[in-house]
Protein backbone atom coordinates (compact mmCIF):
# COMPACT_ATOMS: atom_id res chain seq x y z
CA UNK A 1 0.00 0.00 0.00
CA UNK A 2 1.02 3.83 -0.58
CA UNK A 3 0.63 5.12 2.77
CA UNK A 4 2.66 2.43 4.16
CA UNK A 5 6.02 3.78 2.19
CA UNK A 6 4.54 7.26 3.33
CA UNK A 7 4.46 7.10 6.52
CA UNK A 8 7.32 4.13 7.51
CA UNK A 9 10.46 6.92 5.81
CA UNK A 10 9.38 9.34 7.84
CA UNK A 11 9.76 7.12 10.94
CA UNK A 12 13.05 5.48 9.61
CA UNK A 13 14.64 8.42 8.83
CA UNK A 14 13.55 10.25 12.41
CA UNK A 15 16.38 8.45 14.38
CA UNK A 16 19.21 9.11 11.82
CA UNK A 17 18.26 12.43 11.68
CA UNK A 18 18.25 12.33 15.34
CA UNK A 19 22.15 11.13 16.34
CA UNK A 20 23.66 13.11 13.73
CA UNK A 21 21.73 16.66 14.88
CA UNK A 22 23.06 15.26 18.29
CA UNK A 23 26.48 14.81 17.45
CA UNK A 24 27.26 17.08 14.95
CA UNK A 25 29.42 19.21 17.19
CA UNK A 26 31.61 16.14 17.47
CA UNK A 27 31.48 15.65 14.10
CA UNK A 28 32.59 19.10 13.05
CA UNK A 29 35.30 19.38 15.25
CA UNK A 30 36.67 15.79 14.18
CA UNK A 31 36.99 16.97 11.12
CA UNK A 32 38.44 20.38 11.02
CA UNK A 33 40.81 19.55 13.74
CA UNK A 34 41.73 15.73 12.48
CA UNK A 35 40.43 15.31 9.18
CA UNK A 36 41.94 18.57 7.54
CA UNK A 37 44.30 18.96 11.10
CA UNK A 38 43.67 22.53 11.04
CA UNK A 39 44.93 24.46 13.98
CA UNK A 40 42.75 25.85 16.82
CA UNK A 41 42.00 28.95 17.23
CA UNK A 42 43.34 30.78 14.33
CA UNK A 43 40.45 33.12 12.47
CA UNK A 44 40.17 30.80 9.66
CA UNK A 45 39.74 27.94 10.97
CA UNK A 46 36.76 29.12 13.85
CA UNK A 47 35.12 30.63 10.52
CA UNK A 48 35.16 27.44 8.90
CA UNK A 49 33.95 25.95 12.12
CA UNK A 50 31.07 28.21 12.37
CA UNK A 51 30.23 27.46 8.63
CA UNK A 52 30.42 23.30 8.58
CA UNK A 53 28.11 23.52 11.90
CA UNK A 54 25.90 25.79 11.53
CA UNK A 55 25.25 25.03 7.61
CA UNK A 56 24.14 21.33 8.36
CA UNK A 57 22.10 22.23 11.76
CA UNK A 58 19.95 25.12 9.97
CA UNK A 59 19.41 22.66 7.01
CA UNK A 60 18.64 20.00 9.41
CA UNK A 61 16.18 22.18 11.56
CA UNK A 62 14.56 23.22 8.44
CA UNK A 63 13.93 19.98 6.75
CA UNK A 64 12.60 18.60 10.16
CA UNK A 65 10.43 21.42 11.12
CA UNK A 66 9.01 22.38 8.06
CA UNK A 67 7.54 18.42 6.91
CA UNK A 68 5.46 18.92 9.87
CA UNK A 69 4.22 22.79 9.04
CA UNK A 70 3.24 21.17 5.59
CA UNK A 71 1.31 18.83 7.26
CA UNK A 72 -0.29 21.07 10.15
CA UNK A 73 -0.81 23.74 6.66
CA UNK A 74 -2.91 21.10 5.24
CA UNK A 75 -5.46 21.47 7.69
CA UNK A 76 -5.75 25.20 7.44
CA UNK A 77 -6.58 26.44 3.64
CA UNK A 78 -7.18 30.38 3.18
CA UNK A 79 -10.78 29.14 2.74
CA UNK A 80 -11.35 27.55 6.28
CA UNK A 81 -9.48 30.43 7.50
CA UNK A 82 -11.76 33.74 5.99
CA UNK A 83 -14.46 31.14 7.24
CA UNK A 84 -13.43 31.49 10.79
CA UNK A 85 -12.68 35.49 10.75
CA UNK A 86 -16.14 36.00 8.60
CA UNK A 87 -18.61 38.62 10.98
CA UNK A 88 -16.23 38.19 14.57
CA UNK A 89 -16.05 41.68 16.31
CA UNK A 90 -12.99 43.35 15.74
CA UNK A 91 -10.77 42.63 18.47
CA UNK A 92 -11.35 39.04 18.81
CA UNK A 93 -11.12 38.62 14.95
CA UNK A 94 -7.55 40.84 15.15
CA UNK A 95 -6.31 38.41 17.71
CA UNK A 96 -7.71 35.18 15.60
CA UNK A 97 -6.43 36.62 12.33
CA UNK A 98 -2.91 37.44 13.54
CA UNK A 99 -2.56 34.01 15.29
CA UNK A 100 -4.15 31.90 11.41
CA UNK A 101 -1.56 34.40 10.06
CA UNK A 102 1.20 32.34 11.08
CA UNK A 103 -0.57 28.43 10.08
CA UNK A 104 -2.45 29.54 7.10
CA UNK A 105 -0.09 29.04 3.69
CA UNK A 106 0.72 32.82 2.39
CA UNK A 107 2.77 33.57 -0.31
CA UNK A 108 2.79 37.66 -1.21
CA UNK A 109 1.70 36.38 -4.97
CA UNK A 110 -1.66 35.33 -3.39
CA UNK A 111 -1.83 38.39 -1.19
CA UNK A 112 -4.44 40.04 -3.53
CA UNK A 113 -6.65 37.44 -4.04
CA UNK A 114 -6.78 36.65 -0.75
CA UNK A 115 -7.20 40.55 0.67
CA UNK A 116 -10.42 40.31 -2.03
CA UNK A 117 -11.53 37.51 -0.69
CA UNK A 118 -11.12 38.53 2.63
CA UNK A 119 -13.01 42.20 2.40
CA UNK A 120 -15.55 40.71 0.23
CA UNK A 121 -17.12 38.21 2.30
CA UNK A 122 -16.83 40.94 4.80
CA UNK A 123 -13.93 40.38 7.38
CA UNK A 124 -13.20 43.61 8.54
CA UNK A 125 -10.45 45.99 6.88
CA UNK A 126 -8.33 45.92 10.31
CA UNK A 127 -8.95 42.21 11.16
CA UNK A 128 -7.81 41.56 7.03
CA UNK A 129 -4.58 43.32 8.38
CA UNK A 130 -3.38 41.62 10.91
CA UNK A 131 -3.48 38.54 8.72
CA UNK A 132 -1.57 40.25 6.59
CA UNK A 133 0.81 41.64 9.05
CA UNK A 134 1.22 38.14 10.69
CA UNK A 135 1.90 36.20 7.68
CA UNK A 136 4.74 37.36 6.12
CA UNK A 137 6.59 38.35 9.44
CA UNK A 138 5.74 35.12 11.65
CA UNK A 139 7.14 32.91 8.63
CA UNK A 140 8.24 29.52 9.65
CA UNK A 141 11.88 29.91 7.94
CA UNK A 142 12.19 32.94 10.74
CA UNK A 143 10.89 31.18 13.55
CA UNK A 144 12.97 28.03 12.92
CA UNK A 145 15.99 30.18 12.88
CA UNK A 146 15.83 32.29 15.39
CA UNK A 147 15.41 28.93 17.03
CA UNK A 148 18.18 27.38 15.80
CA UNK A 149 21.00 29.93 16.34
CA UNK A 150 19.79 32.10 19.13
CA UNK A 151 17.82 29.02 21.61
CA UNK A 152 13.90 28.79 22.43
CA UNK A 153 13.35 31.95 24.06
CA UNK A 154 14.45 34.59 21.24
CA UNK A 155 12.44 32.64 18.75
CA UNK A 156 9.15 32.90 21.29
CA UNK A 157 9.80 36.48 22.24
CA UNK A 158 9.89 37.08 18.17
CA UNK A 159 6.19 35.05 17.97
CA UNK A 160 4.86 37.03 20.66
CA UNK A 161 5.75 40.45 19.83
CA UNK A 162 5.12 39.87 16.22
CA UNK A 163 1.53 38.96 17.02
CA UNK A 164 1.30 41.46 19.62
CA UNK A 165 2.23 43.96 16.38
CA UNK A 166 -0.06 42.60 14.15
CA UNK A 167 -3.44 42.17 16.64
CA UNK A 168 -2.38 46.45 17.65
CA UNK A 169 -1.57 47.40 14.26
CA UNK A 170 -4.81 46.27 12.58
CA UNK A 171 -6.98 47.12 15.52
CA UNK A 172 -5.60 50.77 15.10
CA UNK A 173 -6.44 50.60 11.42
CA UNK A 174 -9.56 49.06 11.81
CA UNK A 175 -10.15 52.15 14.33
CA UNK A 176 -9.21 54.62 11.57
CA UNK A 177 -11.93 53.55 9.84
CA UNK A 178 -9.93 53.57 5.98
CA UNK A 179 -12.19 51.75 4.08
CA UNK A 180 -12.24 54.90 1.53
CA UNK A 181 -8.47 54.63 1.01
CA UNK A 182 -8.84 51.08 -0.32
CA UNK A 183 -9.02 50.67 -4.32
CA UNK A 184 -12.51 51.76 -5.52
CA UNK A 185 -12.93 49.05 -7.62
CA UNK A 186 -12.71 46.41 -4.66
CA UNK A 187 -15.97 47.10 -2.96
CA UNK A 188 -17.36 46.49 -6.59
CA UNK A 189 -16.34 43.13 -7.27
CA UNK A 190 -18.40 40.76 -7.11
CA UNK A 191 -16.65 37.13 -5.81
CA UNK A 192 -18.35 34.26 -7.84
CA UNK A 193 -20.35 31.39 -5.81
CA UNK A 194 -18.16 28.50 -6.54
CA UNK A 195 -18.96 25.92 -4.03
CA UNK A 196 -16.72 25.92 -0.94
CA UNK A 197 -15.95 22.18 -0.67
CA UNK A 198 -13.01 21.33 0.93
CA UNK A 199 -10.60 18.85 -0.98
CA UNK A 200 -10.87 15.53 0.91
CA UNK A 201 -7.70 14.19 2.01
CA UNK A 202 -6.15 11.50 3.35
CA UNK A 203 -3.66 11.36 5.52
CA UNK A 204 -1.05 9.81 3.46
CA UNK A 205 -1.98 13.15 0.81
CA UNK A 206 -0.89 15.54 4.70
CA UNK A 207 2.36 13.61 4.39
CA UNK A 208 3.18 14.40 1.03
CA UNK A 209 2.43 18.35 1.47
CA UNK A 210 4.89 17.70 4.41
CA UNK A 211 7.51 16.43 1.70
CA UNK A 212 6.70 18.76 -1.10
CA UNK A 213 6.86 21.51 1.32
CA UNK A 214 10.04 20.78 2.45
CA UNK A 215 11.77 20.26 -1.38
CA UNK A 216 9.90 23.65 -2.38
CA UNK A 217 11.01 25.75 0.90
CA UNK A 218 14.14 24.12 1.31
CA UNK A 219 15.08 24.36 -2.31
CA UNK A 220 14.43 27.65 -2.67
CA UNK A 221 16.00 28.73 0.65
CA UNK A 222 18.97 27.21 1.01
CA UNK A 223 21.05 29.47 -1.00
CA UNK A 224 20.49 32.28 1.34
CA UNK A 225 21.13 30.52 4.43
CA UNK A 226 24.42 29.54 3.03
CA UNK A 227 24.89 33.05 1.99
CA UNK A 228 23.78 34.17 5.25
CA UNK A 229 25.91 32.11 7.11
CA UNK A 230 29.18 32.51 5.05
CA UNK A 231 28.50 36.26 5.77
CA UNK A 232 28.30 35.37 9.58
CA UNK A 233 31.04 32.68 9.75
CA UNK A 234 33.40 35.55 8.01
CA UNK A 235 32.29 38.34 10.59
CA UNK A 236 32.45 35.67 12.97
CA UNK A 237 36.25 35.10 13.06
CA UNK A 238 37.34 38.01 11.51
CA UNK A 239 35.01 41.51 13.10
CA UNK A 240 36.40 42.46 16.34
CA UNK A 241 34.58 41.55 18.88
CA UNK A 242 32.64 45.11 20.12
CA UNK A 243 32.26 46.51 16.55
CA UNK A 244 28.88 47.19 16.94
CA UNK A 245 28.57 48.25 20.36
CA UNK A 246 28.54 51.93 19.10
CA UNK A 247 26.24 51.06 16.27
CA UNK A 248 23.85 49.43 17.28
CA UNK A 249 24.51 48.73 21.29
CA UNK A 250 22.36 49.73 24.08
CA UNK A 251 23.35 53.20 24.73
CA UNK A 252 22.60 54.42 21.18
CA UNK A 253 18.96 55.94 21.46
CA UNK A 254 19.30 56.51 17.78
CA UNK A 255 19.64 53.11 16.57
CA UNK A 256 16.46 51.41 17.12
CA UNK A 257 14.78 54.17 14.50
CA UNK A 258 17.98 53.67 12.58
CA UNK A 259 17.84 50.29 12.27
CA UNK A 260 14.07 49.86 11.17
CA UNK A 261 14.59 53.11 8.83
CA UNK A 262 17.80 51.12 6.94
CA UNK A 263 15.32 47.26 7.60
CA UNK A 264 11.89 48.43 5.80
CA UNK A 265 13.20 49.02 1.95
CA UNK A 266 16.24 46.26 2.46
CA UNK A 267 14.44 43.12 1.08
CA UNK A 268 15.76 39.84 2.29
CA UNK A 269 14.31 36.41 3.67
CA UNK A 270 14.15 35.28 6.95
CA UNK A 271 16.87 32.67 5.89
CA UNK A 272 19.57 35.41 4.86
CA UNK A 273 19.06 37.95 7.80
CA UNK A 274 18.86 35.78 10.59
CA UNK A 275 22.50 34.51 10.21
CA UNK A 276 24.02 37.94 9.66
CA UNK A 277 21.65 39.15 13.05
CA UNK A 278 23.27 36.29 15.14
CA UNK A 279 26.43 38.04 14.34
CA UNK A 280 25.74 41.66 14.78
CA UNK A 281 24.36 40.25 18.29
CA UNK A 282 27.62 38.91 18.85
CA UNK A 283 29.57 41.33 18.21
CA UNK A 284 27.63 43.89 20.90
CA UNK A 285 24.30 44.67 18.82
CA UNK A 286 21.33 44.78 21.74
CA UNK A 287 18.89 42.41 21.03
CA UNK A 288 16.00 45.02 21.10
CA UNK A 289 17.39 47.18 17.77
CA UNK A 290 18.65 43.52 16.45
CA UNK A 291 14.99 41.93 16.93
CA UNK A 292 13.69 45.69 15.66
CA UNK A 293 16.07 45.28 12.47
CA UNK A 294 15.21 41.81 11.38
CA UNK A 295 11.12 42.78 11.78
CA UNK A 296 11.91 45.25 9.70
CA UNK A 297 13.10 44.06 7.07
CA UNK A 298 11.01 40.44 7.27
CA UNK A 299 7.71 42.11 7.74
CA UNK A 300 7.78 44.85 5.82
CA UNK A 301 8.78 44.03 2.09
CA UNK A 302 8.91 46.54 -0.69
CA UNK A 303 7.96 44.03 -3.20
CA UNK A 304 4.60 42.81 -1.35
CA UNK A 305 3.85 47.18 -1.05
CA UNK A 306 4.21 46.88 -5.02
CA UNK A 307 1.71 44.09 -5.08
CA UNK A 308 -1.03 45.96 -2.44
CA UNK A 309 -0.88 48.51 -4.78
CA UNK A 310 -3.84 47.07 -6.69
CA UNK A 311 -6.03 46.98 -4.07
CA UNK A 312 -4.93 49.83 -1.62
CA UNK A 313 -4.64 53.43 -2.20
CA UNK A 314 -1.06 54.89 -1.40
CA UNK A 315 -2.40 56.77 1.68
CA UNK A 316 -3.19 53.29 3.12
CA UNK A 317 -0.33 51.49 2.25
CA UNK A 318 1.74 54.31 3.85
CA UNK A 319 -0.25 54.21 7.13
CA UNK A 320 0.68 50.83 7.37
CA UNK A 321 4.10 50.92 6.82
CA UNK A 322 3.84 53.74 9.41
CA UNK A 323 1.92 52.25 12.69
CA UNK A 324 4.07 48.94 11.78
CA UNK A 325 7.44 50.42 11.63
CA UNK A 326 6.04 52.42 15.07
CA UNK A 327 5.13 49.20 16.55
CA UNK A 328 8.55 47.56 15.65
CA UNK A 329 10.25 50.47 17.38
CA UNK A 330 8.70 50.27 20.69
CA UNK A 331 9.45 46.32 20.55
CA UNK A 332 13.08 47.67 20.15
CA UNK A 333 13.33 49.78 23.02
CA UNK A 334 11.38 47.77 25.22
CA UNK A 335 13.51 44.62 25.26
CA UNK A 336 16.90 47.17 25.03
CA UNK A 337 15.36 48.64 28.26
CA UNK A 338 14.40 45.23 29.45
CA UNK A 339 17.31 43.40 28.82
CA UNK B 1 -12.92 20.25 -22.41
CA UNK B 2 -11.82 23.72 -21.03
CA UNK B 3 -9.16 24.46 -19.26
CA UNK B 4 -8.38 27.24 -17.31
CA UNK B 5 -5.33 28.33 -15.17
CA UNK B 6 -5.87 30.87 -12.82
CA UNK B 7 -3.19 33.07 -12.07
CA UNK B 8 -1.86 36.56 -12.11
CA UNK B 9 1.66 35.74 -13.42
CA UNK B 10 3.75 34.71 -10.42
CA UNK B 11 6.37 31.86 -10.99
CA UNK B 12 4.03 29.00 -9.97
CA UNK B 13 0.96 30.36 -12.10
CA UNK B 14 3.37 29.39 -14.88
CA UNK B 15 4.43 25.94 -13.74
CA UNK B 16 1.72 25.18 -13.94
CA UNK B 17 0.44 25.68 -16.90
CA UNK B 18 3.78 24.45 -18.27
CA UNK B 19 2.88 20.94 -16.34
CA UNK B 20 -0.94 21.00 -17.61
CA UNK B 21 0.34 21.46 -21.33
CA UNK B 22 2.64 19.13 -21.06
CA UNK B 23 -0.35 16.36 -19.34
CA UNK B 24 -2.59 17.33 -22.02
CA UNK B 25 -0.16 16.97 -24.94
CA UNK B 26 1.49 13.83 -23.70
CA UNK B 27 -2.43 11.68 -22.74
CA UNK B 28 -3.77 13.63 -26.28
CA UNK B 29 -6.68 15.29 -24.06
CA UNK B 30 -8.91 17.11 -26.30
CA UNK B 31 -8.97 20.56 -24.44
CA UNK B 32 -8.45 24.07 -24.77
CA UNK B 33 -6.06 25.81 -22.32
CA UNK B 34 -6.57 29.27 -21.19
CA UNK B 35 -4.33 31.33 -19.14
CA UNK B 36 -6.85 34.08 -16.63
CA UNK B 37 -4.06 36.59 -15.73
CA UNK B 38 -7.14 39.30 -14.38
CA UNK B 39 -7.66 39.30 -11.17
CA UNK B 40 -11.38 40.57 -11.28
CA UNK B 41 -11.95 37.46 -13.50
CA UNK B 42 -10.05 35.15 -11.25
CA UNK B 43 -12.07 36.31 -8.23
CA UNK B 44 -15.14 35.19 -9.63
CA UNK B 45 -14.11 31.19 -9.18
CA UNK B 46 -14.13 32.69 -5.15
CA UNK B 47 -10.65 31.12 -4.75
CA UNK B 48 -7.99 32.43 -2.26
CA UNK B 49 -4.63 31.05 -3.24
CA UNK B 50 -3.39 30.52 -7.20
CA UNK B 51 -2.66 28.95 -8.89
CA UNK B 52 -5.47 27.30 -9.33
CA UNK B 53 -6.68 24.73 -12.23
CA UNK B 54 -10.50 25.06 -13.66
CA UNK B 55 -11.76 22.45 -15.50
CA UNK B 56 -15.33 23.14 -17.13
CA UNK B 57 -15.55 25.66 -14.78
CA UNK B 58 -15.03 23.80 -11.84
CA UNK B 59 -12.41 24.61 -9.32
CA UNK B 60 -10.37 21.06 -9.64
CA UNK B 61 -6.90 22.52 -7.55
CA UNK B 62 -6.13 25.62 -5.66
CA UNK B 63 -3.66 27.11 -4.40
CA UNK B 64 -1.00 24.37 -4.83
CA UNK B 65 1.22 22.77 -7.77
CA UNK B 66 0.02 19.13 -8.08
CA UNK B 67 1.85 16.52 -9.59
CA UNK B 68 1.62 15.25 -13.17
CA UNK B 69 -0.04 12.43 -12.39
CA UNK B 70 -2.67 14.14 -9.95
CA UNK B 71 -3.20 16.69 -13.33
CA UNK B 72 -4.09 13.15 -15.35
CA UNK B 73 -6.67 11.73 -12.67
CA UNK B 74 -8.47 15.29 -13.02
CA UNK B 75 -8.70 15.31 -16.04
CA UNK B 76 -9.61 12.17 -17.06
CA UNK B 77 -12.69 12.52 -14.54
CA UNK B 78 -14.15 14.78 -17.66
Amino acid sequence: MNWNKNIVIPLLLLPVWYLTYHYLQPITDWSIDIVLGLEKGTRFTESLRFFIFEMPKVLMLLALIIFFVGIIRSYFSPERTRKILEGKSTFTGNILAAMLGIVTPFCSCSAIPLFLGFVESGVPLGVTFSFLIAAPMINEVAVILLFGMFGWKVALIYILTGLTIAITAGWVIGKLKLEHWVQDWVYQTKIGNNDESEEKLKLSDRIRFGYNAVKEIVGKVWIYVAVGIAVGAGAHGYVPQDFMVSLMGKSAWYSVPLSVLIGVPLYSNAAGIVPIVSVLIEKGASLGTSLAFMMAVIGLSLPEMIILKKVLKLPLILTFIGIVAFGIMIVGYLFNFIF
Amino acid sequence: MDIKILGSGCAKCKTLEKLTREVVEQNGFNATITKVEDIVDIMKYNIMSTPALVVNEKVEIKGRIPSADEIKQVLSKY
